[in-house]
């Protein structure tokens, strides 16, 4: 049987709040629900489970870092560095987020259902058959995947389809991974590291993967969506700077 | 005698908060404290300040300087400065309360001046500018923390919530409240360098770090503007002052001065804009703010959050019922509004501009 915990966190600080998780996590809670959150930062930080964290308000800044496993739910908006260098788990909102979300995140999900700010997906990294991914649902700002080393990241301008999408330096320093945008982005807006490249089965695979479980939660439908067009960008080096250190 | 100034910068995740009432009506100092005090994780106990506006109405008409003294000789030297150049109308010790966690202060004083007419050569603006500059970079153990009318700024060493209680600023009720909690990690903590920084009815807030803070600081000495705060939050006060008062620009040229667009994407605009970028690239090239930063700026009819070139620090805004929110974290924003009407992140350079209405 489910076991699910309910915590108050109004006025609560981000340490007691994470300390009464932990014993919710301890006491064999399958699913906590956080209510009245405001501003929390770290929430769930560093939480090695597979609970489901359900969070009513706006959590604060490093929501999920380092976390390892849990999924957490947002019901409305959050803040700035979404699940900073994430080992694993799920992060998913129901509405817009800041900038720097999954920072340095190893593997895991983070689907946005709406706008996301600066530099998302910034330094993310894969290691063999970890692979983070981050879906957002409305438009990004500048520097999006920058440093990126691995993983991959979508954006797909829903509801917003008479602003820009996606920002400029698209992918500066980028090295390894992928990004997808719907629709068409211009030259002038990618880093000097990507290039253009062609769609292929293993993109099919990855959309059928990922890009579905998002439409399934967000109640979008699928079909229609991958039937349009995808830009897929890729760094044309996996070491753009490695003549900048060959003295 | 010149003060010896070191030429410091400073490096921060600082909070800053911004709340105006666009049709005049009071907000009390209760919301703003409320509002700062959520992001406490932001500062670290260094700094924290307050800009009021619409909070001396009995003295509307008056010049109001808040005086930070680190010495009685400061205080005496100061008034025999102000009494030559002003004629003070009133003058009161600024009513504080010593709390557990604000302990020591400098002394604090306000005094509500008349320019000395037959003193003035250009404009009174001008006038009061200067004497400002001359008490903060000649006199010793002397800071001018504000210097407008009908506002002041309220600052100090701490918390910001703090610093609030200090100064007993849910007392006072604003038609504009800006906010800061300071987070210094490479200057000096001192009562004078804590934000808002003000000059004439401006202040500013500020996150961040001025980059081109010497640049910016040798431009503003071309016009009579002295540094002498050792923060770098100073020279976007005198820039605003410079840009927005002696050379009439609009907040919204402001901000393309400030966080001017690329030569590469003023390259793609139309012939008119580019033209018109070109321009004020040109002209106020000394002006332009390298480094990460989202400031809060206000004067007694506007309100006006701005971030970096490259967005390299968090700013959101919100309406609701005729009142504008600008802030670090959107989470201060809900702790004093439950239903904002709308509620945005900024993009780089792009202005949040809030105005009273007719």
């Amino acid at each position: 049987m489910k076991k699910q915990e309910i915590i108050d966190a109004k006025n609560l600080h981000y340490k007691i709040l994470n300390e009464k998780i932990i014993e919710a996590v301890k006491s064999g809670a399958d699913e906590i629900i956080l209510n009245n959150i405001n501003g929390q930062r770290y929430i769930a930080a560093g939480l090695k489970d597979d609970a489901r964290i359900i969070v009513n308000g706006v959590p604060g800044n490093d929501l999920g870092a380092f976390m390892d496993g849990p999924k957490i739910i947002v019901n409305s908006n959050a803040q700035d560095v979404i699940g900073n260098t994430m080992n694993n788990g799920k992060i998913i909102v129901h509405g817009s987020c800041g900038d720097i979300t999954g920072y340095g995140m190893r593997a895991g999900q983070i689907y946005i259902k709406g706008n996301a700010g600066y530099r998302i997906g910034i330094h993310l990294k894969s290691y063999k058959n970890l692979l983070p991914v981050i879906i957002i649902g409305g438009s990004v700002g500048d520097f999006f995947g920058e440093y990126m080393g691995g993983g991959a990241l979508f954006v797909l301008g829903l509801n917003n389809n008479d602003v820009k999408i996606v920002g400029n330096y698209i992918g500066t320093g980028m090295h390894a991974g992928v990004i997808y945008i719907r629709g068409s982005v211009q030259k002038y807006q990618l880093g000097k590291e990507v290039g253009f490249a062609e769609l292929n089965e293993n993109d099919v695979a990855l959309f059928d993967k990922y890009l579905k479980d998002y439409c399934d939660i967000f109640d979008i439908d699928y079909q229609k969506l991958t039937a349009e067009k995808f830009t897929k960008l890729i760094p044309v080096s996996h070491r753009p700077y490695g003549k900048i250190y060959a003295y | 005698m010149e003060k010896d100034f070191i030429k410091e910068k400073e490096i921060s995740a600082c909070a800053v908060f911004g709340i105006m009432h666009q049709t005049k009506q009071k907000l009390s100092g209760e919301l703003i404290i409320r509002a700062i005090e959520i992001m406490h994780e932001r500062s670290n106990g260094m700094g924290g300040g307050f800009a009021a506006y619409g909070i001396y109405p009995e003295f509307e008409d008056f010049w109001c300087f808040h005086l930070i003294y680190e010495s009685e000789n400061g205080k005496k030297v100061t008034e025999e400065y102000l009494e030559k150049n002003f004629i003070i109308e009133y003058q009161e010790e600024i009513p504080t309360c010593r709390t557990e966690k604000i302990k020591v202060s400098p002394l604090l004083e306000r005094y509500f001046l008349k320019a000395r007419k037959n003193k003035i050569i250009t404009t009174e603006e001008d006038y009061i500018v200067s004497n400002v500059m001359f008490i903060n970079s000649k006199i010793p153990d002397a800071f001018v923390a504000s210097s407008g009318k009908n506002m002041g700024i309220f600052k100090g060493v701490g918390y910001p919530e703090d610093i609030a209680r200090f100064f007993k600023l849910e007392e006072y009720s604003a038609y504009i409240w800006t906010a800061h909690g300071r987070f210094p990690t490479n200057s000096a903590a001192w009562w004078g360098g804590a934000h808002p920084f003000g000059i004439l009815d401006w202040s500013v807030v500020h996150n961040g770090e001025i980059s081109s803070y010497d640049i910016n600081r040798r431009y503003l000495e071309n016009y009579s503007y002295k540094c002498s705060c050792f923060t770098d939050t100073e020279v976007i006060a005198y820039l605003i002052d410079l840009l927005g008062r002696r050379h009439n620009l609009t907040f919204e040229e402001i901000s393309n001065v400030l966080s001017a667009p690329f030569w590469n994407d003023i390259e793609r605009e139309c012939p008119e804009k580019k033209e018109y970028f070109t321009k004020l690239r040109i002209i106020y090239s000394s002006a332009l703010l390298n480094g990460p930063f989202a400031i809060i700026v206000a004067n007694k009819d506007t309100i006006f959050g701005l971030n970096d070139r490259i967005k390299l620090r968090p700013l959101v805004g919100a309406t609701a019922d005729d009142i504008l929110y600008i802030s670090s974290e959107e989470c201060a924003i809900y702790e004093i509004c439950k239903n904002p009407e709308k509620i945005w992140r900024t993009k780089s350079g792009e202005p949040i501009i809030g105005r009273l209405k007719k």
